[in-house]
């Protein structure tokens, strides 16, 4: 019989599965992972270095580049850091529509995370359900920031402007007819809170259907059951946070344990897993879009209830409105400060940490008084737990590190930053 | 101060004694500063000791002092004695608190500083990317290798004194038919230049 010895294999960087650029050195026994090397960094663009070169308000739109799949989640952390820093008030009007959009953007991260974690797995038909419903999230971020995806919407102090009165609508042209365009627009006649509604009234809906498809489904099981189990007291000692941590029965998300902004007046549930598999994880991020569609509903029955600014009137930190600066010699005078020079900071340092849709999101901050932060440093989720990928594949069989991949939810802009 | 971080400073100051450096509170959080040869043993300490229970080590990163309050990187001579630092976040569920530890190298051409690897096992890349960045050896890591930068990579890339431009450029040479790695062509510029204005400059957070 031949000699049959371990065998080294490249997955990635440029697998479909490997979510961007993963380079994976695996060691294999035949099929059976014995070492798996992540290798990052292919994506490194030097966030961290750059926003030392920019002043603080220019460095805010690199956050929503990070995490591509969920960027106003990144905002948050970065625009809260410099809020301590400074001690500035923040409207609560602008705490409740960053509270939404935080919310939105998680459901857009677990529709992409779950959507492309069971085509890794070979569900098909999955990701064209949630990608569905992703484009009508894309639209709500487009009507309130003008872009559909790197919306640079919240800002130190509160956040770009207020909620739009009107939704953008499809016109008739020659792929659509005035039936399917009327169709389309039907949700659209109202205000973007009034979209807003609709979409929360039929995602509970949507999430049914996924669950149809998936939760039940033998081959989804046999994929996920049992495949990457953590113990709890390893989830700790790894570092892992947000869903990887309660998939392993931790009861811990930092919007119910230390509350910012006004997550303490809303209701909701934390879901915990049982097992700590993959299965369960998948389980932790259905019920969390499931809670976050009742965060999102509580937060436009406050923000219809309750009109009011959405930034700080403090103009050495947030400008004033174009018609205040046309009109005004000091407003003028803010203005050009703000945009030239920036803000000054006072020295100090904070950390913030808050519940992104992959895990802890933290940035801390060092100020030494400039217009430019000293230095800044974001950790990501998903790069604490790709390290733990050789300790999740020891033993499995080179088909599971795909489901690997996908349960830990990676993105390349996140863990390279 | 909250009566929750009186109680963190007092079984901080309780457990640790006279190994605390500094112990800072600052905008709601806690700053602890300690030697750099007690730095294992006070991270073993703030883990184990049921007062204080840090089981999770959330972050940890390195900062180069070299030009802190500074417009420009200074003079060789005039480099802060201590130069390089590392910075972890501790979090512990049991309590709830957070905690943030900072611990200075005491050589600037060659800053040592203790791995946490076997504390907090999920501190193991967190310290390969300070190593990376900022040039900091952790003794006791098992895997020290370069982690974000490219293979091959030369200098530290995060360091104060470390162009944001960088030293080389990459391109595909036709005539060799492969890349090739050539000094930079980029004329360095700065849109907005870094200014330090005396302290409480436009009073940002008293309403100026």
């Amino acid at each position: 019989m031949a000699e049959i010895k371990n065998y080294t294999i490249n997955f990635g960087p440029q697998h479909p599965s490997a979510h961007g650029v993963l380079r994976l050195v695996l060691e294999l026994d035949g099929e059976v992972v014995v070492r798996a090397d992540p290798h990052i960094g292919l994506l490194h663009r030097g966030t961290e270095k750059l926003m030392e070169t920019r002043t603080w308000i220019q460095s805010l739109p690199y956050m929503d580049r990070l995490d591509y799949t969920s960027m106003l989640v990144n905002e948050h952390p970065f625009v809260l850091a410099i809020e301590r820093l400074l001690g500035v008030e923040v409207p609560i009007r602008a705490q409740y529509i960053r509270v939404m959009f935080a919310e939105i953007t998680r459901i857009l991260n677990h529709l992409l995370s779950i959507g492309t974690h069971a085509l890794d797995v070979g569900a098909m038909a999955m990701v064209l359900y949630t990608f569905r419903e992703r484009e009508d999230i894309f639209d709500m971020l487009e009507a309130v920031s003008g872009a559909r995806m790197h919306g640079a919407y919240f800002r130190p102090g509160g956040v770009y402007r207020d909620l739009p009165d009107r939704m953008p609508k499809y016109e008739i042209n020659k792929f659509k007819n005035a039936q399917t365009v009327k169709e389309l627009n039907a949700a659209r006649e109202g205000s973007l809170l009034d979209f807003i509604e609709d979409f929360t009234t039929r995602f509970p809906v949507y999430c049914d259907e996924y669950e149809t498809l998936l939760t039940d489904n033998r081959i989804w099981k046999q994929r996920l059951v049992g495949v990457g189990v953590v113990s709890p007291e390893r989830a700790l000692q790894l570092g892992f946070s947000g869903p990887m941590l309660r998939g392993s029965g931790v009861e811990w998300d930092l919007r119910k344990k230390q509350p910012y902004e006004v997550y303490d007046r809303l209701d909701f549930d934390i879901p915990v897993g049982v097992k700590g598999d993959s299965y369960d994880r998948y389980l932790v991020r259905m019920e969390e879009m499931r809670q976050a569609n009742r965060i999102i509903r509580q937060c436009i029955a406050w923000l219809r209830a309750n009109p009011g600014p959405v930034i700080t009137d403090n103009h050495k930190v947030a400008p004033p409105s174009r018609e205040k600066m046309k009109g005004s010699m000091e407003e003028l005078i803010h203005h050009f400060k703000l945009f030239s020079e920036g803000m000054h900071v006072p020295p100090g340092e904070v950390y913030v940490g808050t519940e992104h849709a992959k895990g802890e999101f933290g940035v801390y901050m060092i100020s030494d008084g400039a217009n430019k932060p000293y230095r800044v440093k974001l950790r990501s989720a998903a790069f604490q737990h790709l390290a733990a990928m050789d300790e999740l594949s020891k033993g499995h069989m080179l088909a599971d590190v795909v489901t690997l991949i996908g349960t830990i939810d990676v993105v390349f802009g996140d863990v390279d930053r | 101060m909250s009566a929750k971080l009186d109680r963190l400073c007092q079984n901080l100051r309780d457990a640790l004694g006279e190994r605390i450096v500094s112990l800072t509170v600052d905008r709601g959080e806690v700053a602890l500063e300690v030697a750099a040869a007690e730095y294992l043993a006070v991270a073993t300490t703030l883990r184990d000791h049921p007062d204080l229970c840090f089981e999770q080590a959330m972050d940890l990163c390195g900062v180069d002092y070299a030009s802190y309050g500074a417009v420009v990187f200074p003079e060789a001579d005039q480099i802060t004695a201590r130069r390089f630092a590392a910075v972890s976040q501790l979090l512990s569920l049991t309590h709830n608190w957070r905690l943030r530890l900072r611990v200075f190298a005491t050589d600037n051409d060659f800053p040592v500083i203790d791995s946490l690897m076997d504390v907090w096992n999920g501190i193991n890349w967190f310290e390969r990317e300070a190593f990376d960045l900022y040039g900091i050896m952790f003794s006791g890591h098992n895997d020290l290798r370069r982690i974000l930068t490219d293979y091959g990579f030369v200098g530290h890339p995060f360091r104060k004194d470390f162009p944001i431009f960088g030293y080389v450029e990459m391109r595909y040479d036709p005539e060799l038919r492969r890349v090739v790695y050539q000094p930079v062509t980029i004329e360095p510029r700065e849109n907005t230049p870094r200014i330090v204005r005396e302290e409480n400059y436009g009073k940002v957070g008293d309403r100026g």
